[in-house]
Order: structure tokens, then sequence, then C-alpha cells
């Protein structure tokens, strides 16, 4: 009968244990026995926790995504689906950055551009005088984001990403479809000094990006942040940007990975070829 | 209720707020005191992790307590607050996203809180589940007490605000106030909790310690080198 044989093996370990709970307790058999169960039942406890709550978390991390690129593209509205909002109005393309041309044969919904920064397969080292924006490796292919209506580009959405003072910053960069105009900067991932350097999330702050150019005439990237404010009747003034009041370092980190990823380093040559259709 | 709280649990649950705070008479926890607390948001989510790995942790090893082996007792110690700690987090990351993203690193640090780990050599090492429980919540509740304190000074002199929302207005953005950029970083809640400290002790002289040795007074013409 098999009940009655579960019943027997339970009876079975609990003499055992019984017999272990009574050991000395400083006792080599009683400790390894202690130490195992500990761990054991832990070991129980975290696996159940972290598997239980993975699906709500890839979930949250999707919807927060989701939710930076709409609001870099001046979409995000109170009340609003994001997911729905999201799939109508964004699409999602991979960008070869050595080329500028669109990558037509992978994954685009799963490819995750920070994962694959890290994946030797996937990234290129880059040389130490050329990394300004002090992130040492890049992915091969950058995952962009473009507004269409109908067939005409709207915005051109960029990953950036670059370091600060604590941190290396994580954001997007919405250009028009002249591939020159800023229309909106965000940083959903950064670990600046709150108040100051964190400022880079500061919408007044954001706000003072909109309409300056990133490349001059020499078609060279020439967008970065000055120190004190922009005089916007200056010639050259669409070139800056306001510094952040007491973020020096964080200040210069946001000019270095603007730059760098504005280079041909980054997205010129991809920009090139926007233009260059449109 | 009455009968879970009694006299016992009383005092566990109350004297950490203030007779024995974790933070300001015994001086433990500070580390994470001066990282979160520039935001009362992230102090209170701080609290409530805190609290809540203290009591459930104490608890855990509380009823456990006859059976740990001396040799080994602060790795199961440790090992448990770990684990419950790493509970904590993911419960973060799935149902407080945006909270979990601004406190990163400080939740797993909650594993070298000395609060936790004192309180579970100093407590529930010696006492049944319940009143470990209690003194778990109540020590969390002392931490809180004062995390909370020292981060609403911060964020309202530091950015003008309380929970986010403006209270003081900037003079960046048009307003009056111009914030103390100290009131942001770590070194400034020093200054808090020394003040904090020094209030309950003018208030309670009997928590200042006695000093460690006596300034001697030089009789005139003596000491000192030529």
């Amino acid at each position: 009968m098999p009940n009655e044989n579960k019943i027997t093996q339970y009876e079975r370990f609990r003499v055992y244990a019984d017999k272990v709970l009574a050991l000395n307790n400083d006792s080599l058999e009683k400790t390894l026995a202690v130490a195992l169960s500990v761990c054991f039942v832990c070991a129980i406890l975290v696996s159940l926790a972290t598997v239980a709550l993975r699906p709500l978390q890839i979930d949250n991390k999707m919807l927060d995504m989701k939710k930076n690129i709409l609001d870099v593209a001046g979409l995000l509205q109170e009340g609003v689906d994001i997911n729905q909002a999201f799939d109508e109005q964004i699409e999602a393309k991979l960008v070869d950055l050595e080329t500028g041309d669109y990558v037509e044969n992978m994954d685009v919904v799963n490819y995750d551009q920070r994962k694959a920064a890290k994946d030797p397969a996937l990234s290129v080292a880059i040389p130490t005088k050329d990394d300004i924006a002090s992130i040492r490796f890049k992915a091969k292919v950058a995952k962009v984001y473009l507004v269409k209506k109908g067939d005409d580009i709207q915005s051109i959405i960029l990953p950036i990403n670059g370091y600060g003072l604590w941190s290396t910053l994580y954001g997007f960069l919405a250009l028009e479809a002249d591939g020159q105009t800023v229309q909106s900067i965000n940083f959903y991932d950064q670990a600046e000094t709150p108040g100051l350097g964190g400022e880079v999330v500061n919408p007044n702050w954001r706000a003072l990006w909109k309409g300056k150019k990133v490349y001059n005439e020499a078609n060279e990237p020439a967008l970065a942040l000055v120190n004190g404010v922009v005089d916007n009747a200056k010639p050259g003034s669409e070139y800056q940007v306001d510094g952040l009041a007491g973020a020096t370092l964080t200040s210069r980190g946001v000019s270095n990975l603007i730059k760098y990823w504005m280079s041909k380093e980054g997205f010129a040559l991809y920009l090139d070829k926007v233009k260059a259709k449109g | 209720m009455s009968a879970i709280l009694t006299t016992e649990t009383k005092k566990v649950l109350t004297s950490p707020l203030i007779n024995d705070n974790p933070i300001t008479l015994q001086v433990l926890g500070i580390c994470s005191a001066l990282a979160v607390t520039s935001q009362m948001s992230t102090s209170l989510i701080m609290a409530v992790a805190l609290t809540s790995v203290t009591a459930c942790s104490s608890a855990a090893i509380s009823a456990i307590r006859n059976h740990i082996p001396g040799s080994i007792r602060i790795i199961v110690q440790m090992t448990i607050i770990a684990s419950l700690v790493i509970v904590v987090d993911q419960i973060l990351k799935a149902f407080a996203y945006d909270v979990s993203k601004q406190l990163s690193v400080f939740v797993g640090l909650i594993i070298t809180n000395c609060i936790v780990m004192g309180r579970a050599e100093a407590y529930a090492m010696k006492n049944p589940p319940l009143e470990s429980f209690f003194d778990g919540i109540g020590n969390g509740l002392g931490y809180s007490l004062i995390l909370i304190i020292v981060a609403f000074f911060r964020e309202l002199l530091g950015s003008g605000k309380l929970l986010g929302i403006e209270i003081l207005k900037l003079t960046k953005d048009g307003g009056w106030y111009d914030p103390n950029g100290l009131m942001l970083l770590p070194p400034s809640a020093f200054f808090i909790i020394g003040l904090i400290i020094w209030a309950i002790r003018q208030y309670k002289p009997a928590q200042s310690e006695k000093p460690d040795f006596a300034i001697l007074s030089i009789a005139h013409g003596e000491g000192g080198h030529h």
C-alpha cells in the first residue's frame, strides 16, 4: 500500500530527525546537519522567490523601457496603456554600427543591446584613445526606434550611454528626421548624485535640449554642455546646452557620450544614410 | 491583541524607538542611513525592507536557536539574513520597480546592516521567536524613525520637496528657495544624525557615555616640550 509506506517513510524520517536534534550542538554531526539543512531551506526559499517573481520582473523591465522610449518620443500620456501605445506608434530596428545599415536577419524584439555590449561575440572593444564616453565595449548592433507617420520618419530614437561621475548613464536621444535637430533626451538608468548630477532626469533641464543641433557646418558632432546658462541669441548657441549646476563631471560625461555616439564610431554613418533616403 | 502584547513585547517594541535606538544609542546601521536618506520615498521603502528583514530573521534564528552550533553561529545567521534580503529584493523588483531602481544596491546591503546581525546575536539567540519577532520590529521602527527624520530634512532643504511633492519653490524654477546642495550629499546625514543624538542626550542625559579619558589640567609652568 503506497499510503502506508508513505507514513512509515515519514516516521522513519521523524525518528532520524529526533536523533539528530538530540545530538550535542557542538558535535561534528550536528554542525554538519544544521549547516546543510539551513542551506537547503534557504536555497529553496530564494529559488522559489526568484522563479515565482521573474515573470513580473521581466514585465516591469519591458514596461519601463517602453515608457522611457515613449517619453523621449514625446508620446507618453497619462492613463494610456503603455504596451498598446508603444506597439502602435514605435518601430524597433537593428542597425549595424560599422556600416550604418539596417540588420534584417536578427530577432528585433528580443535583442538586448546592453547585454550584447557585454558579450565578447557581439561586441567590440573600443580603443582607449577613442573611448571618450568611457564605456570600453560597444555592441556591434544597436537597437534604434523610429516613430513614423505613414512612410515618413517623425523621430529617430538612439540609445546612448557613457560614464558620468559615479555611474554609467544609459538613455535615449530623439532626433528629427533630418538627423540633426534634437527633439528630446532622457536617461533611464543612472546613479549620479541626486539633486546635482542626478538632475539629468529633471524635465526642465531636459526641455532645454529641444531644437538644439547635433552637427556643425563641418559635419562634426558639436553639441555639448557648457558652464552656466546659454544665451540663445548668441551664434553657436544651437550647439550648447546649460551645464548642470554643481555637477561638472556629470556634465562632462554627458557631453562626451553625445560626442561619442554622434561620431562615426556611433550613429553618424546611420544618420547619413537616413538623411540620404529621406 | 492584549494576549500577545505582554509587558515584555511592549517593552521590546517601544524601547528601541528612543531609549535604546539602534542608530542614536547603539550607533549601528549608519552607512545605509547616510546612503538612502536623500529622498523620503527611498527612505520609507528602505525602512519597511529593513524592518521586515530584521523581524523575520530574528524570528527564524530564534526558532532554531537551541540547535545552532556555536562554531558556525554567525554564518548560520548570515545565511538566513541573506536569504531573506534576496527575497525582499526580488519582491521589490516585482512590485515596486521604480523604487527598487533608486535603492539599487542598498537593499542588498541590508545583509551587512549591523542592526540585523546585532539583534540576531544580542536578542534572538537568547529569546523565544515571538519576542524576537517584536524585537526585530521594534528595532526596525527605531531605525525607520531616524531614517525618516533625516530624509525629511535632507529632501526638504536639499531639493525643496517632500515625497517628491514641491514644498519650497526653487530659484531655478522661478521660486525663492535656493537649495542647500550639501543636504543631497551623504555627509549631511552625519550632521543631522549628530544633531539628533545631541538632542536625545540633552533630553536623556543617562545616554551620554562617560569620556574614556579625563583631560588633565596642567599646572602653571609644567609640561610641554621645549
